[in-house]
């Protein structure tokens, strides 16, 4: 599976990620050799072979009590915002 | 007694409570060997001394009330992916530079509450991602074994990584032990080659609660020590079942103390014929051979086994583990907590933010696991990464049948030299060959050092037990510490 420039842009597009265009051939490079070397895989048949998520087959439990056993601190969630005012979280214009 | 930071966690902690010592003591040696291990290997990304010497007061002031704990007053170092109340954690990564969080770890609670003393937080590859601590925004961490080979004296070995600063602080002897975690070999490839103990519980044995996430079906935390009776001190008190982690099993801690020392008669230990790779030091295979014999002569009884997927495990994990990655670490956008880069728009500041505070490899991993999750990719990458996942840990059940225990090497061998082995992101994937298998099966496996090589650099061995059976762990990997007897100390130390 080779990866071209085009390719790795909308990738890092998706993942909200900055590449520098002059790193964009070196990232397309580098991806398509992992995926090439990840392809190994299709040596396997797994047909019928259950996916496994979770090694311990974890489920979550009940909650034995609703009840609030945290929260009402605006503080200590806004206290390593980049950006706020009041108790709120602030961002670029998001609505014209 | 011997120099105080020359004892083990279990022989400080006996001296402690023969009054022999003090803790504010204990802890000034300490702090003091800390402040020439960071100039010599950068093991920390922040040091904590003043919280450490108040830390060391409070402790003093237990054992004079006769109410110490079970580490009272031994001074470790908390990797810095452990989210500390109050106290900077970066994850190593420049997009987290100057996060103060506001909670603690489950995992380093309790050990504060066992009266441990954090002497800083130390350095690891950023979000952990990394064999060789070579990715951290802060700096590389250098091994305290650099220059100890004199044909080589000028080379800057890796300590190994992910949780490189904690192995160089444990083996250099200025923690006397630490933290690591561990997704697909970063307790156990450092411990491997900087000569100390690490050990990767099962899956959900300890609390991932506060420790910041790079692939969650994966991660688990582990103590790095001196030896192994430390490491079962130490992982007693890190382990258990906790509400705020639905992963962490809810199931009796046993103590792992009274695991030590037994013998080991009867017990089945097996060697896996796919771990025997072509190509590999001939002096690693030595070493396998050699502990192999050593619990043969202790009663052991040695079996061939085979785990016939073993081959997949690392594409399988470059599969899984970006893919989880991709997921957890889309939390850092600038808005909440962390750096934030100004955009035109709120899609172009997280563009910034993000490209601008990650590196290399973790824009990478990003990435591939954004890739592998994309539509039309899912079922040919990641659904099919996980079925593998299964056919591996189905070996590992196979085997279990026929011994108690497997022994392994850690890593196919000794350190190698910042620079080396780095310009192929797969030459660095390959250092964790037989280390990840465990992760995606989500078993315990513990490192013991067995000797130094012909570099004059050491090689410990692999332990892998079945779920949750830390216990038959501690057993086998005591009775290798005994008759290994490994006590050679870096250079750092003199």
């Amino acid at each position: 599976m080779s990866i071209d420039i085009e390719t790795a842009k909308k990738i890092a597009s998706l993942a909200r990620l900055k590449i520098p265009e002059a790193e964009e051939q070196q990232v397309a490079t580098d991806l398509s050799r992992i995926l090439e070397w990840v392809g190994q895989l299709d040596e396997l048949d797994v047909a019928g072979v259950e996916p496994l998520a979770n090694v311990n087959d974890n489920t979550l439990g009940w909650r034995e009590v609703d009840e609030v056993t945290d929260g009402n601190q605006p503080e200590a969630v806004l206290a390593n915002a980049p950006s706020k005012t009041a108790d709120f979280f602030t961002v670029p214009k998001v609505v014209e | 007694m011997s120099k105080i930071t020359d004892l083990t966690a279990t022989e400080l902690k006996a001296e402690l409570d023969k009054k022999n010592i003090s803790p504010v003591e204990v802890t000034e040696d300490y702090i003091a060997a800390a402040q020439r291990g960071q100039e010599a290997t950068n093991a920390f990304i922040l040091t904590t001394f003043d919280q450490a010497r108040e830390a060391a007061r409070q402790s003093e002031a237990r054992y004079a009330a006769g109410t110490a704990r079970t580490m009272d007053g031994l001074p470790i170092a908390m990797k810095d992916l452990y989210c500390t109340k109050g106290i900077q954690t970066t994850a190593a990564s420049r997009i987290l530079e100057g996060f103060v969080p506001q909670y603690e770890s489950t995992v380093s609670q309790k050990l504060a509450d066992a009266g441990c003393i954090t002497l800083g937080k130390a350095n690891l590859d950023e979000f952990a991602m990394g064999s060789g601590n070579i990715t951290s925004a802060y700096g590389n961490v250098i091994s305290p074994w650099s220059g100890k080979d004199p044909a080589n004296a000028a080379r800057k070995l890796i300590p190994g990584g992910s949780s490189g600063g904690t192995a160089a602080a444990v083996a250099g002897r200025f923690a006397v032990a630490g933290t690591g975690t561990d997704t697909g070999g970063s307790i156990r490839f450092p411990a491997a080659i900087t000569g100390i103990v690490g050990i990767k519980p099962t899956y959900g044995r300890c609390s991932r609660y506060g420790i910041i996430a790079y692939a969650s079906s994966l991660d688990q935390a582990g103590p790095m020590t001196r030896s192994v009776g430390d490491a079962a001190l130490m992982l007693r008190e890190m382990a258990g079942y906790d509400p705020k982690d639905s992963t962490s099993v809810n199931t009796p801690v046993p103590d792992y103390m009274e695991a030590l020392g037994k013998s080991v008669k009867g017990l089945r230990v097996g060697l896996p014929r796919e771990y025997r790779l072509d190509g590999m030091p001939a002096e690693t295979i030595g070493v396998w051979d050699k502990g192999a014999q050593m619990l043969r002569d202790a009663g052991a009884e040695v079996v061939d086994i085979s785990l016939p997927h073993t081959k997949y495990a690392l594409p399988t994990y470059y599969i899984i583990a970006p893919a989880e990655a991709s997921s957890n670490l889309a939390r850092y956008d600038g808005v909440r907590f962390g750096q934030r880069k100004e955009g035109i728009d709120l899609a172009d500041m997280y563009e910034k933010t993000r490209g601008a505070g990650f590196g290399a490899e973790v824009r990478r991993r990003i990435l591939m696991g954004t890739y592998v999750l994309s539509a039309g990719y899912y079922d040919a990458y990641y659904r099919k990464a996980q079925r593998v996942r299964r056919l591996i840990r189905e070996d590992f059940i196979k085997a279990f049948n026929v011994c108690d225990v497997i022994l392994t090497p850690p890593a196919t061998s000794t350190a190698f030299g910042i620079g080396e082995n780095n310009n192929d992101p797969i030459q660095m994937y390959l250092t964790d060959v037989f280390t990840v298998t465990l992760n995606l099966a989500g078993l315990p496996g513990i490192v013991v050092p067995m000797q130094l090589c012909a570099d004059g650099l050491p090689m410990g061995l692999q332990l892998i037990g079945k779920p949750f059976d830390e216990m038959t762990l501690f057993t086998a990997a005591s009775a290798l510490e005994k008759e290994a007897g490994f006590n050679a100390v870096p250079p750092f130390v003199g």
